[in-house]
């Protein structure tokens, strides 16, 4: 090739990177745009119906304005821990069994209910615990609206589980191993432990994402315009009453609306942020 | 080879016991006749990975309180064939293991032979260093005890203090014990492998290719710690580099994969012997740098 047809293909490259380079950062800022836009949104307009009244107290009837939202959030925070609780376990337990023993047929079938399971609209899901719990039972009640979201959160966790156990590298299995170690015990003393930080943030995002569910908790946990705390009663939560205040009449209802999504912002991202703060500590301690 | 053929200074497998007088005694090669015992013999072990041959029909004995070498171009099986002698092999997916492991008498491959008991008694050190991320070094030398159900915390104390001193450690990390053994080097890593592989009181310790990741200095030190350690138990270690096979061995193996891609023990001899007048012509072509 010629210098000059070698100069004129550096200068087609160079160009093509440059022009490579602009889409990227273009896609980039596209991708996190919507978060700002959200973020603000949420706090300009959430942050003029937040006040303490709103945390502690329950709602006024219907057209009367001021009263707080202190039941949703109760109601919201036991049926996202009873979830939790129901979930992890489960999630987990499936998770190890994917990625320490699922390399065979049955692990293949699992894996790939799971991944159905995942793809579920979770209004099918509600629907799905209202005919098995719901309807049986003649009641809505807080552990039906938590079972919902538990079976939201179990294929998610479980198969985050899986990706991060086999993250943890062969050659530390085989340490355990040729110490004498059984399978289990090494998976319990080596594998879990060193993964531990990659299964809680899947734990962490599979909470925001239960935390944030209406759909399942229509018809389970239905809502409640008391304060309840009875796992066999009728619960409110934050996304219910976002969905009813919203799509609302009055205008504080609106207002409260907005502020009861900063509250479910700011909540997650506090729960996840000391979860992974402590989490973090603990294994820059000890790695 | 130099390692010079004086009697060695242990005579029996105590019971726990890290002395300085005893493991500092002086490296030798252990020749006399009451350690001439056979510590493991394997007879016609071939291995497989799936439908593939990797080691064929290698029968050779392993004397107690020496060090052992397996050498060879890649891809000889000999790291496979190490893998053979403690169960390792079988952990590989779809590895498998055919012939017989003698350990004192007993078959380990036998029925009624439990691997993890089999693994405690013949212990590993790895190619790369791979301390436990999660665990301190302290507790990554009690790892194995731990597994052994040890629970006497003064006597896990012991059995670190004690490992860590016969893996040459002690003195570098008394202070930091707490640390994560991940903060350590690559060879004090390796060592603190060591430690962790004797500390569960192993007979047997197979090395595979334990210096290949570290520098000159790091390996010198492990070396010399195979030496110390070889009075007290008995080592079989891969290697490729022929040095290290004749500064530290007292016997060889030479393995080689001829045409049908599946290793075979070709020659093995003491390493002296094997390095100065071996038999086989392929031996001679491989130690003289003819080719691998």
């Amino acid at each position: 090739m010629t210098t000059a047809g070698l100069v004129a293909l550096h200068r087609r490259r160079r160009l093509t990177d440059r022009v490579m380079t602009v889409v990227m950062v273009i896609a980039a800022v596209a991708a996190v745009t919507p978060l700002v836009l959200i973020m603000f949104h949420v706090l300009t307009h959430g942050m003029g119906a937040l006040s303490l009244s709103l945390l502690t107290e329950d709602p006024n009837p219907p057209g009367r304005p001021g009263g707080g939202v202190r039941n949703a959030i109760a109601g919201s925070m036991l049926m996202v821990g009873m979830a939790m609780a129901i979930g992890t376990p489960i999630a987990i337990g499936c998770g190890i069994f994917l990625s320490e023993f699922g390399q065979n047929r049955a692990g293949m079938v699992l894996r790939f209910l799971v991944d159905v399971l995942a793809g579920l609209p979770s209004i099918t899901i509600g629907l799905f615990i209202y005919s098995l719990v719901v309807l049986p039972n003649k009641r809505f009640t807080a552990i039906a609206g938590a079972l919902a979201l538990a079976v939201i959160l179990i294929p998610v966790v479980a198969r985050i589980t899986e990706e991060m156990l086999l993250l943890v590298p062969r050659s530390l299995r085989e340490a355990a191993f040729a110490l004498g170690a059984p399978r289990w015990r090494t998976v319990l003393t080596v594998v879990v432990p060193t993964a531990l930080p990659g299964i809680v943030t899947g734990l962490m995002l599979a909470l925001s994402r239960i935390a944030g569910e209406a759909a399942p908790l229509l018809f389970t946990s239905l809502g409640n315009q008391f304060f309840s705390t009875d796992p066999l009663q009728a619960i409110d939560s934050l996304p219910t009453r976002i969905y009813t205040y919203a799509s609302g009449p009055f205008d504080y209802w609106h207002e409260q609306a907005w502020a009861m999504s900063l509250l479910l912002v700011v909540f997650i991202l506090m729960v996840s942020v000391i979860v992974r703060a402590l989490v973090g500590t603990k294994v820059t301690v000890r790695q | 080879m130099t390692e010079s053929a004086s009697p060695a200074a242990v005579d029996e497998r105590s019971s726990f016991d890290f002395s300085p007088t005893r493991t500092v005694a002086s490296p030798v090669g252990v020749n006399n006749a009451e350690a001439k015992r056979v510590a493991l013999r394997a007879e016609h072990i071939s291995a497989w990975y799936g439908q593939k041959l990797a080691v064929s029909d290698v029968t050779l004995d392993i004397d107690a309180h020496s060090v052992t070498a397996l050498i060879g171009p890649s891809g000889c099986g000999k790291s496979t064939l190490l893998r053979c002698l403690n169960r390792m092999h079988e952990v590989t997916p779809k590895g498998r293991v055919q012939g017989r492991v003698i350990l004192e008498g007993e078959d380990i491959y036998g029925p009624g032979s439990d691997p993890t008991r089999v693994r405690q008694r013949i212990g590993m050190v790895f190619q790369k260093p791979n301390p436990f991320p999660t665990m301190s070094i302290e507790e990554n030398v009690a790892a194995g005890l731990r597994f052994m159900n040890m629970r006497s915390k003064s006597e896990i104390a012991d059995r670190v203090e004690a490992s860590l001193k016969a893996a040459a450690l002690w003195d570098e990390v008394k202070n930091d014990l707490k640390k994560p053994g991940m903060a350590l080097s690559g060879g004090q890593q390796q060592r603190l492998c060591i430690a962790r592989a004797i500390a569960v009181e192993p007979e047997v310790v197979l090395m595979d290719e334990p210096c290949s990741a570290l520098d000159p200095l790091a390996t010198l030190k492990v070396e010399d710690l195979m030496r110390t350690l070889a009075v007290k138990y008995t080592i079989v270690i891969v290697t490729h580099n022929m040095q290290q096979a004749a500064r530290v061995s007292d016997r060889t193996a030479f393995m080689l994969a001829g045409e049908g891609g599946y290793g075979e023990l070709i020659e093995y001899l003491p390493t002296d012997e094997l390095f100065t007048n071996p038999q086989d012509q392929r031996t001679e072509d491989y130690i003289t740098g003819r080719f691998g």
